[in-house]
């Protein structure tokens, strides 16, 4: 690594990249003809294609969001973001068949290790598509169904077509009208009725190439009765020019079914991160969004949950770290629209080196949604003077008889607390360390422990060269 | 021939430019118990807390020496890893971070090395048990929902742990009832002979289960006057009138 590009990776990991070897990588730049290509390489249907283009002119058409971080939205240059890269000419199954810099690369972010211990299946994609997927037979056999989004398209498009955009429909926004256009790659999942997957399945995307856009798109159906754990993880390189990240992920959970999603993100804070989640509860369904945002420049990013049937429940668990040149702004919209739902919002955020936190919530209850209850508490802890941390809560209650608790706070590490942790033998950033890892509990002891601990030391690094 | 771990000679310190200790002489070795008695506002914590290092109490001359070195060479967590520690008054919460994680890292911080699983468990096991503590403790957050009794818990069990050569104990037996007080006192008195304990207190009746070697009077910043176990006494019939006359 050359000492310019060590300056720029600083204390991140994953900042090393591949050489471009790609057999197929298209110019920069958008426009209706690189949409219909894409459809094209991939011998889409034409229902698909149809769906692109109407979505490339809605996205042309529609209006930047005026919110979230407006002077980073509006210098995007949509012309200098590669929309279609090909990294190998197919998705491999085993190992040895992927380039071999390729299986370093997941080698080095953990992913190999995780899938030969404890996960019943992974998809890794590098760019635009996976470059190797792989399903424990015994879930197969059950009837699971776990494929990349391409391969989902190709072998099960009644499927496909049925869900697909019903959850995040193009017009919905400005970025997720854009990944409806050019999307690429992505999970499909299919949980048949009462299927209980007992192993976290996994989907990691690694944006390698420099100014990528990846526009993944993953849609997750539990069947009455089933239940899945799905987790993705994210990095790319350090580089000075920025690249894009632009996914949808639609979610229905059936009657009784439940879904929990967990993210581990990490992008290079060169990458913008504008991301559309969203998902169905159906009648006495869980939806479990347990996301982190630890990487990237700029994240804009709201999990929802739609609960639409009786007695359903939404979790979100979020946590956010920004540090120097970092602006998460996250947060979690739940829309009670059926009686005795429940939800449950736990945010936190953590800024540092002038990083910049904002929680942006939503929570809704419908005038014929009786009897619901929700708690929303939002944390933020600023390690600095020169950090910034903003909260805007939107409760819009049309039901009475709803039960609703919300809680804020912003806190500050005292001066006693490290005191007390460096009397017991921490250094400062060793005591700073301990109490990041604190405030963040409450999310990682979601996670998987393998992923908690890795966790914990990432925001330990971070903490290095902390507080003066 | 007795061995010196602290040696304080005529130490004045401030606090935001008021002077609270007001030239302090003390000498501990090891295996001794002093204690330190004083009303409130006399300067007691002060002195515990300006030992710990802490960054709100300047010393503004004087000197501390600590196993023969100076103290002020070392920064709070290398005074800590030298194997000086503070049972605070008001310890802090630290939410998130559970007991059992807290105990095993700090060991390994004093010590400076990992430390085995099955060891750290024998030991935490043991001292647990001398303290009467539930092992529910270790998956709670640190002093997170504890009561007065089981924060001071929390700090003897740190105690016996982190097996000090110095034990400083700020008004550790404050609030407790004298069950808890006569627990607390087993871990002090299990760390006692192979430190030197300095206990800060405002009663006698923590000397009932602490066998302190010295007592000293504090008022106003400086030690009025030292003596036996029986200073003690005379001081909880009597109270500190008959000394402040004479200071």
């Amino acid at each position: 690594m050359s000492d310019e590009a060590r300056d720029i990776v600083g204390d991140y990991r994953f900042g090393f990249h591949d050489e471009d070897k790609s057999t197929i990588r298209f110019d920069n730049g958008l426009s209706e003809q690189i949409v219909r290509d894409i459809s094209t390489l991939k011998n889409e249907p034409e229902w698909m294609t149809d769906i692109r283009v109407k979505a490339y002119h809605h996205f042309i058409e529609r209006d930047m969001p005026n919110w979230g971080n407006p002077e980073i939205l509006n210098n995007i240059d949509f012309e200098a973001i590669t929309y279609f890269l090909r990294s190998t000419d197919s998705t491999e199954d085993d190992w040895k068949d992927v380039p071999e810099d390729i299986q370093n690369t997941f080698d080095k972010v953990g992913l190999r290790e995780a899938e030969n211990t404890w996960l019943g299946g992974i998809t890794a994609q590098y760019d635009s598509e996976a470059v190797y997927h792989s399903i424990r037979e015994d879930l197969e056999s059950q009837g699971v169904i776990f494929l990349d989004m391409d391969t989902g398209l190709r072998e099960h498009p009644e499927l496909v077509k049925k869900y697909f955009g019903k959850v995040v429909p193009h017009s919905d926004n400005k970025f997720a009208a854009l990944n409806t256009a050019v999307w690429s790659g992505g999970s499909f999942l299919y949980i048949p009725k009462g299927v209980h997957v007992e192993m976290p399945v996994q989907a990691y995307f690694r944006i390698n190439a420099e100014n990528m856009g990846q526009f993944e798109r993953t849609l997750i159906l539990a069947d009455e009765g089933s239940s899945v754990h799905y987790i993705e993880g994210c990095t790319a390189p350090s580089y000075s020019s920025t690249a894009l990240h632009s996914a949808v992920v639609e979610l229905i959970a059936m009657d009784g079914a439940k879904i929990r999603y967990s993210t581990i993100q990490n992008w290079s804070d060169n990458v913008l991160n504008l991301v559309t989640k969203r998902a169905h509860a159906m009648k006495n369904a869980t939806v479990e969004w347990i996301d982190s945002n630890i990487g990237s420049g700029l994240t804009m990013k709201y999990p929802a949950i739609l609960l639409k049937g009786e007695g359903s429940h939404a979790e979100v668990v979020s946590v956010a770290y920004a540090g120097q040149n970092q602006h998460q702004d996250t947060g979690a919209k739940v829309h009670h629209l059926a009686a005795n739902t429940t939800s449950n919002i736990v945010s936190k955020s953590i800024s540092k080196d002038g990083g910049r936190s904002t929680y942006r919530g939503l929570l809704q209850v419908t005038p014929k949604a009786n009897n619901c209850r929700s708690k929303v508490v939002c944390d933020a802890l600023m390690l600095d003077q020169d950090s910034r941390s903003d909260t805007y809560p939107t409760m819009e209650i049309g039901n009475s008889t709803a039960d609703l608790e919300h809680e804020a706070s912003v806190s500050k590490v005292s001066g006693d607390q490290l005191f007390y942790l460096m009397s017991r033998g921490f250094n400062e950033q060793e005591a700073m360390g301990l109490i990041v890892n604190g405030f963040f509990e409450p999310f990682t002891r979601e996670l998987p422990s393998d992923y908690a601990v890795e966790m914990n030391k990432l925001l330990n690094i971070k903490m290095e060269g902390s507080i003066g | 021939m007795s061995e010196e771990i602290l040696n304080i000679s005529n130490l004045h310190i401030s606090v935001e430019g008021t002077e609270i200790i007001k030239g302090l002489s003390l000498t501990i070795n090891k295996g001794e118990v002093h204690a330190i008695m004083g009303r409130n506002g006399a300067g007691k914590s002060t002195l515990a807390n300006a030992l710990m290092g802490h960054p709100a109490y300047s010393i503004e001359s004087g000197e501390i020496s600590y196993n023969g070195r100076p103290l002020e060479e070392l920064e709070v967590f290398e005074r800590a890893r030298a194997g000086m520690f503070l049972s605070f008054q008001y310890p802090s919460v630290l939410p998130g971070v559970k007991v059992g994680t807290f105990l095993k890292k700090s060991i390994e911080a004093v010590r400076g090395e990992p430390v085995k699983q099955k060891e750290f468990r024998t030991q935490l096991k043991a001292a647990m048990q001398l303290l009467d503590m539930d092992r529910s403790f270790l998956s709670r957050y640190v002093n997170d929902g504890f009561s007065g009794g089981e924060k001071k818990r929390l700090e003897i069990l740190q105690l016996v742990l982190l097996q000090p050569t110095l034990a400083m104990l700020d008004e550790t037996d404050s609030g407790l009832d004298i069950d808890a007080l006569r627990i607390v006192s087993k871990g002090i008195n299990q760390v006692a002979p192979q430190a030197g304990c300095l206990v800060i207190t405002h009663y006698q009746r923590l000397l009932d289960h602490v066998k302190a070697d010295y007592v000293h009077v504090m008022i106003d910043g400086k030690i009025v006057k030292s003596g036996g176990p029986e200073l003690a006494h005379k001081l909880e019939e009597q109270g500190y009138d008959w000394l402040e006359a004479d200071a």
